[in-house]
């Protein structure tokens, strides 16, 4: 097993390069001049060189590209530009609001993908199973923009004087607040990484007032959290059924399972145990791949509902012509992005002990 | 089958296979992809007689001359107007009302029927040619070419398409055709992949060998004998593709990365009244509509080639 993660990992390391050297290019190759985006009319010829230093934008490309690699190594994402502060400082900020939507968005999508995907192969052709497909052939054609719009506009226009009101964007109602952990666990005085740390999970909202017990905070955010998760869900939501369906009606029309009803086993316990469990892998290996979709889902979900994450970042640095925000925003999502995929390779050796013998 | 023949002298032969009979018969034998097929039929309709069945210019600011949009006239003006429905014939008929420059939204709708096809359709072949292209140099090569190729190509998929996207569109600034452009970069590895696969699995076979004996040159392996057997696959990818391409170039476009107005683009139509949602929401739903069926009928009829061809469930 542990051969088999070793390999996995160094596979993972010339992609890791490749995804930092894109990201550098891409960034060099925005049009425009960065001193002139950020100064704006202040930009002279002297304060455009003073701040070509600054930032190192003096120096030849190659040189620009080996100072980001050992930035990187130290965990320095440069300075944003516009901004005048650290990228990294930014992300603690932006991006536990976009993680904390992909991870609800996903366990939505897992959890009910998987429920109506083995509903619908226990009971092929029923009408449950006909409505479900149906739903996961729409749900998977909906653009992302046109169902968060839609849902927007029926739960907070059409419902308006009906208790299943829900806000129409933000994080939360004007007037509540989060307490940062950093308050309620007298950390304020902490400074670099572990504050960081904390800032980081402070900024999840839902987690953070789930632990420290403010409750209304917690319902305030939830319901703000409702139609944002569930307008990203449906595109995964809606693959993860279909695929769930026919992997296990694969399973299912297989001979172990007609002995395991032969010798009296209750039809549930087929299904789940003896079906579901064998039919899991590709499954698993749909939900890491819808993971891509979700960040870049929450691009558009962010900027429908005002939540400022790193999607709404990201098209603001872009027209801003930002290059370390870009830079660590694209770099940061695809990290995210593969470390999400080797896990879901890594775990088939789990779920699969003959994929660990290969 | 069909039954015995009636006379004992016919001698028994099934017709002989044809691949594109099969399939075509197999996707009409399928109720989703029926449904599919209906709704392409539609878009592609839609597409080709926009002239006829729009009621205005998509892209003429209609309502400004009608006095729709003047400070003092009420906001309903602006909304659906159909006389045969009970509007009054007093006010300039809209099916489905004007957006906030004064445009007719049913003609925008109809003729995006024309600019989704074009996008579908034209991103989708920029990424199949480009993507076979690289695949079957990777596959036919093998070696380094192989490896660099497929490992630039895994480096293209570690990135979250949409995001990847958002980039080379501000490189290249935004635009409908840089849009597509970026998509097609983006939809690249797929094609090369299912390419590179198609020539591994029948480069070393008997008929490559003897076409390659009979002098033969790789080119012409590669295009005549290779390639019509790597279509199948690539015909299914593609068609999901084109549902795949039309739903991120119009997300682009929503974010204003993409097509411009006044063209008629869902996408963009959408984009550009969001802030109306709640005075107005047609001119979200309308367009809104359109691009899910149309992708809809993509998707289905996709899922319907690629069941139609597998040749597992050829009975």
């Amino acid at each position: 097993m542990l051969r088999f993660i070793l390999r996995r990992l160094l596979l993972t390391i010339p992609v890791l390069f490749g995804i930092v050297f894109v990201v550098f290019a891409v960034a060099r190759l925005l049009p425009g001049d960065p001193c002139v985006a950020a100064l704006q009319e202040r930009a002279t010829p002297q304060a455009c060189a003073i701040f070509n230093v600054r930032y190192g934008l003096d120096q030849p490309i190659p040189n620009q590209f080996w100072i980001y690699l050992t930035d990187l190594a130290r965990g320095d994402l440069g300075d944003s530009i516009s901004q005048g502060r650290p990228v990294s400082e930014i992300l603690v900020e932006r991006l536990p609001l976009t993680l904390e939507l992909t991870m609800v968005a996903l366990t939505l999508a897992t959890l009910f993908g998987i429920l109506f995907g083995v509903i619908s192969a226990a009971r092929r052709n029923s009408a449950i199973d006909v409505a479900t497909m149906v739903g996961a052939n729409i749900g998977v054609s909906t653009p992302v923009f046109v169902l968060g719009l839609v849902l927007i506009w029926f739960f907070a226009v059409v419902l308006k004087d009906t208790p299943f009101v829900l806000p129409p964007g933000g994080r939360l109602t004007a007037g509540i607040t989060v307490v940062p952990l950093a308050d309620s666990w007298g950390l304020t005085e902490a400074q670099g990484l572990p504050r960081a740390i904390v800032d980081f999970f402070s900024n999840m909202y839902v987690f953070n007032s789930l632990i420290t017990g403010q409750w209304e905070a917690l319902g305030d955010a939830i319901r703000h959290l409702i139609l944002p998760a569930v307008a990203l869900a449906t595109i995964p939501l809606s693959i993860i059924a279909r695929m769930t369906r026919s992997s296990l009606l694969d399973v299912l029309g297989q001979d172990y399972i007609r002995t395991a009803r032969a010798k009296g086993l209750g039809e549930t316990l087929v299904v789940l145990r003896h079906g579901l469990r064998n039919a899991i892998l590709p499954v698993v290996t749909v939900i890491g791949l819808s993971l891509g979709g979700l960040l870049a889902g929450a691009v558009l979900t962010e900027s429908i509902f005002g939540l400022s994450g790193i999607g709404k970042m990201i098209t603001e640095a872009v027209s801003s012509r930002d290059y370390a925000v870009v830079q660590g925003l694209t770099l940061v999502t695809a990290l995210i992005y593969v470390t999400v995929n080797l896990v879901v390779d890594i775990s088939y050796g789990f779920l699969d002990p003959r994929i660990r013998l290969q | 089958m069909t039954s015995l023949p009636a006379s004992a002298n016919e001698t028994v032969t099934a017709r002989p296979a044809n691949l594109w009979r099969d399939t075509l018969r197999n996707i009409l034998r399928q109720r989703v992809a029926q449904v599919g097929l209906v709704l392409l039929g539609i878009l592609v309709s839609m597409a080709v007689a926009a002239p006829l069945i729009a009621t205005h210019d998509p892209t003429d600011t209609i309502g400004i001359d009608e006095g729709l949009l003047a400070p003092d006239a009420p906001p309903e003006l602006k909304g659906p107007c159909i006389h045969l429905l009970g509007c009054s014939d007093e006010r300039p008929q809209h099916f489905l009302g004007i957006d906030r420059n004064g445009r007719d939204v049913y003609s925008r709708v109809v003729y995006g029927s024309q600019v989704s096809l074009y996008i579908g359709f034209v991103t989708v072949g920029f990424a199949i040619v480009i993507g076979t292209l690289l695949g079957s140099v990777a596959g036919f090569a093998g070696g380094w070419p192989d490896n660099v190729i497929m490992r630039v190509m895994d480096v293209l998929l570690a990135f979250p398409a949409l995001v990847l996207a958002i980039a080379i569109v501000t490189i290249l600034d935004p635009g409908l055709l840089n849009a597509q452009l970026a998509i097609g970069i983006v939809a690249i590895p797929v094609y090369a992949r299912v390419m590179r696969a198609s020539v591994l699995s029948i480069k070393e076979r008997d008929f490559i060998v003897a076409s390659r004996a009979l002098g033969e040159s790789s080119g012409g392996i590669l295009l005549r004998r290779i390639l019509p057997n790597a279509l199948t696959p690539l015909i299914v990818q593609g068609t999901l593709g084109v549902a795949g391409a039309i739903l991120d170039v119009a997300a682009l476009s929503f974010l204003g990365l993409g097509a411009q107005p006044p063209l008629a683009e869902w996408g963009s139509m959408i984009g550009l009244e969001r802030n109306q949602l709640f005075s107005a929401p047609h001119l979200i739903i309308a367009p809104g509509v359109a691009l899910s069926l149309t992708v809809l009928g993509f998707n289905l009829v996709g899922d319907g080639l690629r069941d139609a061809l597998d040749p597992r469930l050829n009975r």
